[in-house]
Order: C-alpha cells, then sequence, then structure tokens
C-alpha cells in the first residue's frame, strides 16, 4: 500500500490526484482557446512540441472559471487515451504516500466534487478527496451525455 | 515460457488472418491441394505447441480437424461442404481460444464434442474416394527479411519522428530570431534534411498492404451468403496496395457496409439470376489501387444494380427531396441518393442491411479521413462504388488564416480557391440574415468564421477575405476569414474528444512558431454554420464535377520580384515556397543554382540583387522537372481572367494583365523551364545502366557521362532490370541487361568484327548510349 498521490489545491480545496497519472507539473504561458469546445476546456498549450489540452477543473467542477489572464498557471499533465491533458490548479503542492485504500465518501459535497470523488484515503496529512482524473477531464456534460 | 506462449500465439493470429480467405478458396475448390495443406499445417501446429504447452480442449479441436484433414489429404474422403462449415467451426473455436490467451484469461472448461463430432464424416453419407489432383507443389517466394514489431512500438516511433519535426520547426523559429554563424546554419540543414528523410522513412512503415483488410473477406462474404441463401464468388484484386495502417482501420467499416449491402441488396438469389439469364453465382470483385496520392478501392457486383426509379419514390416519400425537383434528376443524381440519411431501397429489413442507417455513414466517413464515395450503377447489370482515399492522415498542406487575432489551418485539399471580399468580382448579399457571396457569377453561401466560432472580429466584413471551401464531395461555400497567413506542412494529431465534439475541428498541430493550432474541419464549418450542403446545390455540384471545372480564371500568386515588380506566377506551377539562406546560391555550371536539401536547382528571376541573408523562392514543377525562382515577397493570391496583353518578343514575361485591381506581369513558366531547366529529367522512368563497381575507370572516368546522357547508374550488385550494361573487353558476364556495351582499352579494334568501342571514343560512346535508350523511350 505504497500508491503515491499528487497534492494539488483545486478552488481552494486541497484534493489527491493519483500520481501515477500525472506525468509532470509545468506552468503554462500560452494559452490558444479553442472556440466552441466546452466551457471547460481552457484551451491549447504546448509543452516541448507536444500539444496539450488544457481543462480548467474549476470549470470542470462547476465551481466557477479559473482566472487566466494573469498569465503563467500551475498545471498538471495527465496522459488519457493517447491524448495528453493540463489541469489547471491553484497550487500543486506536495507528493504523499496513500495510507489507505479510498473508502466512500458518505458526508454530501457538493455535485461537481460528488462527480469526480473516487472516494476518501487517508494520507500523513489527514483525509483527502481522491480524484478520479477521467472524470475531471470529462468535465459537466459528458456526465450528462 | 510466457515468451514463448507469446509467441505462440502471434504465430496462430498470423496464420488465422492468412487463413480466412483460403479455406473459402478450398470450399470452392476442394482438389486445390496447396489450400488445403495450409490449413492443415495450422491444425498441426497448433496441435504441437498445445501438447508442449498443456491445453487439453485447443488440442483435442486441433487433432480431430487435423485427423479428418488428413483423410482427406489421403484421398480417403472428400471435401463437401460439411466438413468446410466444421472445419471453418473449429477454427473460429481455436481463434477465441487463442483471443482469451492472448487477453491473458485461462481457456475455460467447455464441450466441445458437438464439434468434432461434426468433423466425423455422417454415417448416412457414403464417403467416394475421388482422385484428387495434386496441385503442383507451389514454389514460395523467398521471404522478405523481416522481423516482428509492435504496432505500438511503430506509433510511439511515428509520434516522435513528429515531435521531432515540431521540435526542429521551433529550432528554425529560434534560429532566424537570434542569427548565428553560418556554420550553425549549415548543420542545422543538415540535421533538417536528415529529420525529413526519417520522417519519409518512418512513415513508409506504417504503411500496411491492404491485403490484411482483404483477407477477412470471403470469409465474411461465405457467411453472409450462406445466410441468404445466395451464392457469391469473391474476386479480390490489388492487396499489395499499400496504406497507411491507421487509413486501413478507418477504411474497414465503410468496406465491410458496401459489401455486405452488395451481397444483400445487389446480388440476386440464384434462382433469380438464372431468371435473368446470368450465371447461377454472382461475382463480386473488390480491387485496390494506387493513383497519385490516392488509393481507390472498387467493390463491383454483377447483382440487380440499383433501381433510380424506386430511390427516388423513398426519397420523394420521406421528404429528401421536392416531387418537382425528383423530376429533374439525372441518373447520376438519382444514384446519389442513396447517400441521402433514412433511404433505402431494401424492401423489407434484413438482419443484414436495409435498416436505412447505412450508405449516409459510410460516406460520411470516408469523408472524415478526406476521402470521396462514387457509385455507378445499371440497372439488371449490376453497381461498382469506388472509395478514394488518402494515402496518408499524418501530414496534412493547409493554409493558415487568422480570425479575431488567433491562427487557425485549413486543409488545403478542401480549398477551391481564395478571393478578397473587396475584390471586383465579388459581392456579398444578405438574405433573411444569411450571407451569400456572389464571386464570379457564381452564388455561394457565405459563413464568417468569426461567427461561426463566436469571437468578435473587429475586421470590417469588405476587408475580409473569402476562402471558398469544397469539402470532399459536396457544395463549395465561402468562409470569410480576417486574414490569410501562409502555407504550410502540418503535423496533425487527432485532438482530445472535448474537443473534437465541437464537431469543428480535425485536429491539432503546432505552427512554425510553438504555437498549437487547430486545424478545421472544413464540412463540419459548413455543418455549424448552419450551410445545406447536400440536398441544395445537388445538380451545380454534379455540373461542376463533371466538367472538371473548365473556368475561365488562372489562380495566380501575386508577388513583388527581386527587382520590386509586381508579377503574377500561374499557381498550378508552383510546388511551394521555400526561404534559403544566401549562402546556398552559387553559380555553378554556366548558370545560378540553389540548394535545396539534397538536391539543386536551376535559379530563375534574380532580376535585382539577392538579399543578404535569406532569398525566398518559388520552387516550380513541371511533372518532370523543378526550378527555383527568386522572389522577394508574395503580395496574394488572386486569379487572372483572359484580358492578357502579351509581351512582344517571348522572355520572361509572357505578358501583362489585370490583377486584383493593379496590373502585374505575368511570368511565363513555359519560358522559364525552356531556358532553365535544361538538365535530363530525372524520373522514375529513368533508363538503368550497370556498371561493374570494382572497375575504377568506370566509377570514376565513365560513369559521369553515362549519367550526364541521363542513366541510373547501378552496380552489378544491384538487382534491378538494367537497360544497358557496360563492361570491360576482358569481363566474361553476360546478358545481365537488355544491351551490352563493350569497351577496350586498345584505340584500333582487334578485327574487322569486333564490336566494342574504344574508351576514350567519346563520340561514339554518345551515340551508343543515346541509341541504346532509343529502344525504350
Amino acid at each position: 500500500m505504497s500508491k503515491l498521490l499528487l497534492i494539488v489545491t483545486i478552488a481552494g480545496e486541497r484534493v489527491a490526484l493519483p500520481a501515477e497519472a500525472v506525468e509532470s507539473v509545468v506552468e503554462l504561458d500560452t494559452l490558444i482557446q479553442v472556440p466552441r469546445a466546452a466551457p471547460h476546456v481552457a484551451g491549447l498549450s504546448a509543452l516541448r512540441s507536444r500539444v496539450l489540452t488544457v481543462i480548467d477543473c474549476m470549470r470542470s467542477l462547476e465551481l466557477g472559471v479559473t482566472d487566466c489572464s494573469d498569465g503563467i498557471r500551475e498545471a498538471a499533465v495527465v496522459g488519457l487515451d493517447g491524448h495528453n491533458y493540463a489541469l489547471i490548479v491553484d497550487l500543486v503542492e506536495d507528493v504523499v504516500e496513500a495510507l489507505s485504500d479510498p473508502q466512500p465518501v458518505r458526508a454530501a459535497m457538493g455535485p461537481g466534487w460528488e462527480r469526480v470523488c473516487q472516494g476518501m484515503v487517508e494520507t500523513e496529512q489527514g483525509p483527502m478527496l481522491l480524484v478520479d482524473v477521467a472524470a475531471l477531464v470529462g468535465g459537466a456534460e459528458a456526465k450528462a451525455a | 515460457m510466457d515468451d514463448l506462449i507469446s509467441e505462440f500465439i502471434a504465430e496462430c493470429r498470423e496464420m488465422l488472418e492468412a487463413l480466412g480467405g483460403e479455406i473459402v478458396a478450398w470450399e470452392a475448390t476442394p482438389d486445390d491441394r496447396a489450400r488445403l495443406d495450409s490449413i492443415f499445417r495450422f491444425v498441426h501446429t497448433v496441435k504441437g505447441n498445445c501438447g508442449f504447452f498443456d491445453f487439453p480442449r485447443l488440442e483435442a479441436l486441433s487433432h480431430a480437424a487435423e485427423d479428418a484433414l488428413a483423410e482427406v489429404r489421403a484421398g480417403r474422403r472428400q471435401a463437401d461442404h460439411a466438413l468446410v462449415s466444421a472445419v471453418l467451426g473449429v477454427i473460429d473455436r481455436i481463434s477465441e481460444m487463442v483471443a482469451a490467451l492472448e487477453a491473458g484469461d485461462e481457456i475455460v472448461a467447455g464441450d466441445d464434442t458437438l464439434l468434432i463430432q461434426a468433423l466425423q464424416p455422417s454415417a448416412d453419407v457414403p464417403v467416394t474416394p475421388v482422385a484428387t489432383t495434386v496441385a503442383e507443389a507451389q514454389t514460395k517466394a523467398v521471404a522478405p527479411r523481416t522481423i516482428r514489431l509492435s504496432v505500438e512500438l511503430l506509433d510511439r516511433l511515428m509520434s516522435g519522428v513528429s515531435d521531432m519535426v515540431l521540435a526542429r520547426n521551433e529550432l528554425a523559429r529560434r534560429l532566424r530570431e537570434a542569427p548565428g554563424d553560418v556554420a550553425v546554419d549549415g548543420a542545422f540543414e543538415r540535421l533538417s534534411s536528415i529529420i525529413a528523410d526519417m520522417r519519409d522513412s518512418i512513415t513508409r512503415t506504417r504503411m500496411q498492404r491492404i491485403e490484411n483488410l482483404f483477407v477477412a473477406l470471403p470469409r465474411m462474404v461465405r457467411d453472409l451468403s450462406a445466410d441468404l441463401g445466395k451464392q457469391v464468388l469473391v474476386d479480390i484484386e490489388g492487396g499489395d496496395v499499400e496504406l497507411d495502417r491507421e487509413m486501413i482501420e478507418m477504411i474497414r467499416d465503410p468496406l465491410t457496409h458496401i459489401i455486405r449491402n452488395a451481397v444483400d441488396h445487389g446480388i440476386e438469389t440464384p434462382a433469380e439470376r438464372l431468371k435473368a439469364g446470368k450465371r447461377e453465382i454472382g461475382l463480386l470483385i473488390v480491387s485496390a489501387r494506387q493513383s497519385g496520392n490516392q488509393i481507390l478501392i472498387d467493390i463491383q457486383d454483377d447483382g440487380r444494380g440499383i433501381d433510380g426509379k424506386r430511390l427516388i419514390e423513398k426519397a420523394v416519400a420521406s421528404r429528401v427531396i421536392k416531387k418537382s425537383e425528383a423530376a429533374t434528376l439525372s441518373r447520376r443524381e438519382q444514384l446519389h441518393l442513396i447517400f441521402e440519411a433514412g433511404l433505402s431501397t431494401a424492401s423489407e429489413v434484413t438482419a443484414v442491411s436495409g435498416r436505412g442507417v447505412g450508405m449516409d455513414v459510410v460516406r460520411s466517413n470516408i469523408e472524415r479521413i478526406g476521402g470521396i464515395v462514387e457509385v455507378d450503377s445499371t440497372i439488371g447489370e449490376g453497381t461498382r462504388m469506388t472509395l478514394r482515399v488518402p494515402l496518408t492522415l499524418t501530414i496534412i498542406p493547409a493554409l493558415t488564416v487568422s480570425v479575431a487575432g488567433q491562427s487557425f489551418a485549413i486543409p488545403r485539399s478542401a480549398i477551391d480557391e481564395i478571393v478578397r471580399a473587396n475584390g471586383a468580382s465579388v459581392t456579398l448579399e444578405k438574405l433573411g440574415g444569411a450571407g451569400v457571396a456572389t464571386i464570379r457569377g457564381r452564388r455561394v453561401p457565405e459563413i464568417a468564421l468569426a461567427d461561426v466560432l463566436g469571437l468578435k472580429s473587429d475586421v470590417p466584413e469588405e476587408e475580409r477575405s473569402f476562402v471558398v471551401l469544397r469539402p470532399a464531395g459536396a457544395d463549395v461555400y465561402a468562409l470569410a476569414v480576417d486574414k490569410i497567413h501562409d502555407h504550410e506542412e502540418l503535423v496533425v494529431k487527432p485532438a482530445a474528444p472535448a474537443i473534437m465534439a465541437t464537431g469543428l475541428y480535425a485536429g491539432t498541430t503546432l505552427a512554425d512558431d510553438g504555437s498549437p493550432i487547430l486545424l478545421f474541419d472544413p464540412a463540419g464549418i459548413a455543418k455549424v454554420g448552419g450551410v445545406k450542403l447536400e440536398v441544395h446545390d445537388r445538380a451545380a455540384r454534379l455540373a461542376e464535377a463533371a466538367a472538371e471545372t473548365v473556368s475561365e480564371d488562372t489562380p495566380v500568386l501575386l508577388f513583388r520580384g527581386l527587382d520590386g515588380g509586381r508579377r503574377a506566377m500561374r499557381l498550378a506551377v508552383v510546388d511551394r515556397i521555400e526561404e534559403v539562406p544566401a549562402a546556398t546560391i552559387r553559380p555553378g555550371a554556366g548558370q545560378l543554382r540553389v540548394q535545396l536539401g539534397e538536391t539543386i536547382l536551376p535559379l530563375a528571376g534574380v532580376s535585382g540583387d539577392l538579399p543578404t541573408e535569406k532569398v525566398r523562392l518559388f520552387r516550380l514543377n513541371d511533372g518532370a522537372r523543378e526550378i527555383g525562382y527568386a522572389f522577394r515577397e508574395v503580395i496574394d493570391m488572386s486569379v487572372v481572367g483572359n484580358e492578357i496583353i502579351a509581351a512582344s518578343s517571348p522572355g520572361e514575361i509572357s505578358g501583362v494583365a489585370l490583377v486584383s485591381g493593379e496590373p502585374a506581369e505575368l511570368v511565363d513558366p513555359h519560358w522559364l523551364f525552356a531556358n532553365f531547366a535544361t538538365g535530363p529529367i530525372v524520373t522514375s522512368e529513368q533508363l538503368v545502366c550497370r556498371l561493374p563497381s570494382d572497375d575504377p575507370w568506370m566509377q570514376n572516368m565513365l560513369r559521369p557521362i553515362v549519367e550526364a546522357v541521363g542513366y541510373r547508374v547501378v552496380s552489378d550488385a544491384d538487382e534491378v532490370e538494367a537497360d544497358l550494361a557496360i563492361l570491360s573487353e576482358r569481363s566474361a558476364i553476360d546478358g545481365v541487361a537488355a544491351r551490352v556495351i563493350r569497351l577496350r582499352s586498345d584505340p584500333d579494334p582487334a578485327s574487322e568484327k569486333d564490336e566494342t568501342i574504344y574508351r576514350y571514343d567519346r563520340a561514339a560512346l554518345l551515340m551508343a548510349l543515346k541509341s541504346a535508350g532509343g529502344g525504350r523511350r
């Protein structure tokens, strides 16, 4: 039981991403809009000559819009079904070890969190919400469809 | 052990794939010993390996099949329909098990006795021994030297090379920004050309023979026709045509669908066929061939053909077209109705087809990969469907445009022409809020890209440019964009699902400046923009396609020459635009030449001073030869009508015409090629001359002369067919080429009959070289 977790802050909340899903943590500078795409797709960016699809996590969770106008944003790069995504988060904190398997969360969470939640894991820093990267990338519409 | 098992699985897979067609062919000609042998070999291999790996079920099955087939081989039993079906059943079961093994599962316990029983000759059918005509043991072709690689690895390689191209583009940009020294530039140029070569070869590794798609067809047709009580013979041609692996996957479903349709609707039952005076057995011909950078796949049946009248009735009934419209449709237009959604001529819905979903999906799938579906049919005689698909998906020539400050790319294959909104031949009207552009008398629907994308463009309407687009096989429409930028070759990658879901984009790529660019899907834009492409203007589209657009106007590139002159170059002769360091331009052999990668081209257009750093040039191509044409800058794409004032004497400029409202000099490509491209034509049709590689005199002294005459020189080790071989008088080798020239070192002939040529007799040598070539030219 030595699963590693990447602790990030999304919409002011500290949550855990499975570290094996995260390729790297980058700072995005360019952001090319994708007109007409789902709202949680913030745009495209390039990382070492690869195209990244940038996902606004706040938007995906329907918790508001990340302000990308000030330029550099921190993002976690994940690969999913052959595509590279950059998840915009408020802050990337630390990598910690999971001390338990994900447990169901029985408390009532917001609908956005409910959708991406894979359960609660114990860490040395207390319980953390484990986020399903695919659900985060899928956004709010994927569930409805 | 695991390695051994995966090796076994891979071997089984390969054999299974190859076998699908064999079995059906075997059923048709049970006497064919070669086919029987290959099936026997398969079950035998499986049996042998199973014992080793301890797969009892597999072993029992393959053993039973082997026994039955051995009987046939020994002539004690005849291959009848029942046996073929039973063997097919066994092979299916084996492939299921192999698939399970491949997925890492255990083979589940199950009962195979029924299958094994089916292999036994049934009691009431007496087995009559027949004399099998033993087919000549086919000499197996020498297997090419190959290794087995996982497709995944190749994909990774390909994406690595694509990344490399993108990284190179970025490096090129950095180098341009910070002018370095010439040595760095030179090294970079070299790296650049190596990467280009590598990209070419990697692209080729992704090529797969279309056979992989075709092998499954005989089996499918057999099963299908058996279900429907029909008899169909499949004839497959051109299995060796190569196609991008991804492309093969993309056409698998459409092809399957068309073939199912042909068997289900096209080919009649044996009774109907006899009544119509045809052979009982229907014929289905599937053939593939390459034509330019397209692959053509024909699916032809000799069935009942498509009934245009019934199609029209259906189309009117389901309101796809109006009754008044229906009467005016030509036969070709009628046939094209099968691609309309919701139309099917099958009077009843069968399990196979006829649910009214189908041909429209086939067409949209083929169009998505930049292909076209064509249909041709004669009632009572059959139907031919043709799929035209591009060779590869990954590298697309594109035009970059911008709207509201953001750049996008449009695949060049879909672009008809580019006009300026304020040009003399263009007017734009609004009809009920929708834009209709009239471009030289032709009315086309207009979409403002800014509106489709929901962006705010601050460029006023009359200053925009129209890109006239023709999505594969559909109507044209004009797309208003803010600015046209450049032609680029883009390495396109599929975009994330959330982006593809918009329906607007075909993929993403990185531009030269390293920023991501979205590539549009022209059909998608039309759809989102609300342009009706299908029913709208069908007649016009077909008429145009038939006449191959005999336009009065010639598209030209308007540019400024090195001396500042405003000139126009016919677009068709411009292969691409290159930018080269001035250092690559040098005089050589009597004229200026430019080095482009590995080739050296004659350079024209040097009317003024050459820029000191970078020179931009058109790469012109007359189909056989290339020349470069230097210029200062491109002004615009435009058209030239018929009002050309011809120059008084032939020269680089053929005349003057009004282009985009101002006079421009028209460059005469014929004159350019006649005066600049004078070397021998270098084509694949080149004559081949074989020279002994171990003869230094031949290689160093003779070779340049031979090459100058236009031969491609090969060594004696090359296994190509040579048109000519040049040998020394002492050489014993003979008959290695169509013609042989022998050279002697002695100026005087040894005898009267001596046909050798003195090796320094240049005139006689040239004569002999030219006359040797005359036979084939």
